[in-house]
């Protein structure tokens, strides 16, 4: 067995198993704490307001953006490029197949450039307000920059890797990734799940009221 | 750290806490919606940092996955009392628990509501500032944080009663609507008795006023101490029950309406044998009903400030300006009224709190910028009795107390009530 078949084969394997476990574990522990039920007679939907919190927060309020723009052009950039990358890539389509026998079209060579070059902008400009801005340094910690270079070293093998021209690119490329696998669910990298246990609590307080939260 | 702050510190983290703590990705935002950091650039009072205690405890007691983050040594270090007492400042001074923070954040977390839920381990390990536990022992002696007793009260009331030339109806059993108010208001502005009093009798509504629950304010819910608040909100249903009243009317007071109408039922366990409407809900309800007909219009240039509680977390948007729109002629809105309205900057006992007050004062002053940008104001709407003294303080510190009017919102109404002349302030 190659060092590319162990990373591709059995370290994946139980990569991703830790990943999946991991995640289901975290966000099974959150939701097991429970909350008491709410006594006051609402004035709306909890349930909507959970929608809606989770939708609403996708958009950021107009007078805030004025403020925060930077962060916000990074993080759509960031976010919309990895999505695009880790779904569309031609050869993320192919490695999914291999497993489910599943396929869709692939992003064209020009499209995976554009994506990755917003996914990587995104990411350098978060990084950089992370250790530049006062109050970034002031709340940030070892995670969030581990994070962030994980993911950042992620992005970068994948390009290196894009080719398919050399094992040793990919072996580089799939290591990191089953070290990022391992590393999600024990990180703040699990608010790609949470996000949606935090805007939907905060949504059904808000909807109960009748508010849009 | 005391035990008991331990225990109740983890006590608090339910399945919401624990969303909020995982989901925060220290992104900062909530710093840009904070009055507190917007008037002095300190990354201190960026709204997540003030959660850092709990933080701690929550993944070293409750996180999931702790157990194997802790065979690498990553688990963080236990909270001492040293740690609260560090952050003392900021979960008393330098937050109000106005929620604007969760508008501005991506993952929608409420640091509002969990700073609250902090402040009760601080009360149980009895670490507050001095103004609030003053304001504790107050109202065990009185049921009032500034000690107003219910003979002061009746004082109050037969005042504006000679004002008014109405009576105004005290301990009634059977009347519809039992209406508290705050100490501010009784103290501070005793003139609100009389505007409920016109507006009650213009309307033909059954009131009463009771001298065993007359205070609205809840110390319990700012110190954060769900015992004390639970003793004060039981105090008010007791006394409505007893009463026979269909409605508990809660005043131009932010945290006083959360108190009792979101947070009460659930102090107590049970729902209420009547239901808790907001004196603007009710105004609203009367004008829609036509029961409040107005006469002439101010016609000052006047902006209506949004009270945090009512409107941001209480969901009374629409009725202020439903209100407003009848009784003045010249309404303009602020930049960002309504829900991403900015806070006076001393709601949550920090108005309580004299070791707060430079820095409510410099917090103030972001609103005051708010107001100024429109341009002309001359007079300032405020829903708020707590927001009124605040706005009374600040104007006065800022050298603005001479040009820009602060005015009640049911004190507006009263006043233009058809062919109701509002009396003359008596010597």
């Amino acid at each position: 067995m190659t060092v590319l078949q162990f990373l591709e084969g059995p370290m994946f394997y139980a990569a991703f198993a830790i990943f999946a476990v991991g995640a289901i574990w975290r966000v099974a522990g959150i939701v097991r704490l429970g909350r008491k039920p709410d006594l006051a007679p609402p004035k709306g939907s909890a349930a909507a307001g959970w929608f809606k919190g989770n939708l609403r927060h996708f958009v950021p309020r107009g007078l805030f953006a004025e403020r925060t723009w930077m962060h916000l052009l990074g993080g759509y950039a960031f976010h919309l490029g990895l999505f695009v990358l880790l779904v569309f890539a031609a050869p993320h389509i192919a490695f999914f197949e291999r497993f489910t026998g599943l396929s869709w079209t692939a992003l064209p060579r020009w499209g995976f450039i554009l994506a990755a070059e917003f996914a990587f902008a995104g990411l350098i400009v978060l990084w950089v307000r992370r250790f530049s801005d006062p109050v970034m340094r002031q709340i940030s910690d070892r995670d969030d920059h581990a994070g962030s270079w994980l993911t950042f070293l992620v992005m970068l093998t994948g390009c290196l890797a894009l080719e398919e021209a050399h094992d040793a690119l990919r072996a580089l490329h799939m290591g990191l990734v089953n070290l990022w696998l391992i590393y999600f669910p024990f990180s703040r990298l699990m608010h790609a799940f949470t996000f949606a246990l935090a805007r939907g609590a905060t949504g059904a307080v808000y909807g109960r009221k009748g508010m849009n939260p | 750290m005391t035990d008991a702050a331990l225990t109740t510190l983890l006590d608090q983290m339910d399945a919401d806490i624990a969303s909020y703590l995982e989901a925060c990705v220290h992104c900062g935002e909530c710093a840009e919606a904070c009055h507190f950091y917007l008037a002095t650039k300190d990354p201190k009072y960026t709204p997540t940092w003030k959660l850092q205690p709990l933080v701690r405890a929550y993944r070293r007691h409750k996180a999931p996955l702790r157990g194997i983050r802790g065979m690498f040594g990553l688990l963080p270090p236990e909270v001492t009392e040293d740690d609260l007492r560090d952050w003392e400042e900021l979960v008393y001074d330098s937050c109000t628990m106005c929620g604007r923070c969760t508008l501005v954040c991506p993952m929608g977390i409420d640091i509002a509501g969990t700073i609250r839920k902090m402040r009760e381990a601080y009360a149980a390990a009895d670490i507050a500032p001095d103004g609030l536990k003053q304001a504790r022992e107050n109202v065990e002696k009185t049921s009032s944080p500034m000690g107003v007793t219910a003979k002061a009260l009746l004082a109050q009331v037969r005042h504006q009663e000679e004002e008014t030339g109405l009576k105004i109806p005290v301990d009634r059993e059977g009347a519809d609507y039992m209406a508290i108010f705050s100490s501010h208001e009784i103290m501070a502005s005793p003139e609100i008795i009389g505007a409920y009093a016109r507006i009650f009798d213009r309307a033909g509504l059954s009131w009463t006023i009771s001298t065993k629950a007359y205070e609205a304010t809840n110390v319990g819910v700012q110190i954060g101490s769900a015992p004390l608040a639970k003793k004060l909100v039981r105090r008010v249903v007791d006394e409505a029950e007893r009463l026979g009243v269909k409605y508990v009317v809660s005043p131009e007071c932010g945290h006083a309406y959360g108190a009792i109408r979101w947070a009460g039922p659930n102090l107590l366990g049970r729902s209420f044998g009547f239901e808790v409407i907001h004196i603007i809900e009710l105004l609203d309800r009367l004008r829609a009903e036509g029961k409040l007909p107005v006469g002439d219009k101010d016609g000052r240039r006047m902006t209506l400030h949004d009270p945090c509680q009512i409107v941001r977390r209480g969901g009374l948007l629409k009725e202020p300006r439903n209100l407003l729109e009848g009784a003045c002629s010249n309404f303009v809105e602020m930049k960002g009224a309504g829900i991403a309205n900015l806070c006076c900057g001393g709601g949550g006992g920090v108005s309580a709190n004299p070791r707060a007050e430079e820095l409510m004062i410099a917090a103030f002053g972001e609103k005051l910028k708010q107001i100024d940008e429109i341009g002309g104001i001359e007079a300032v709407v405020v829903p708020c009795a707590n927001c009124r003294g605040v706005f009374e303080d600040g104007l006065f510190e800022h050298d603005r107390d001479e040009d820009l009017e602060v005015i009640s919102l049911g004190q507006l109404v009263a006043d233009r009530l058809a062919g109701d002349a509002p009396p003359k302030p008596s010597e």
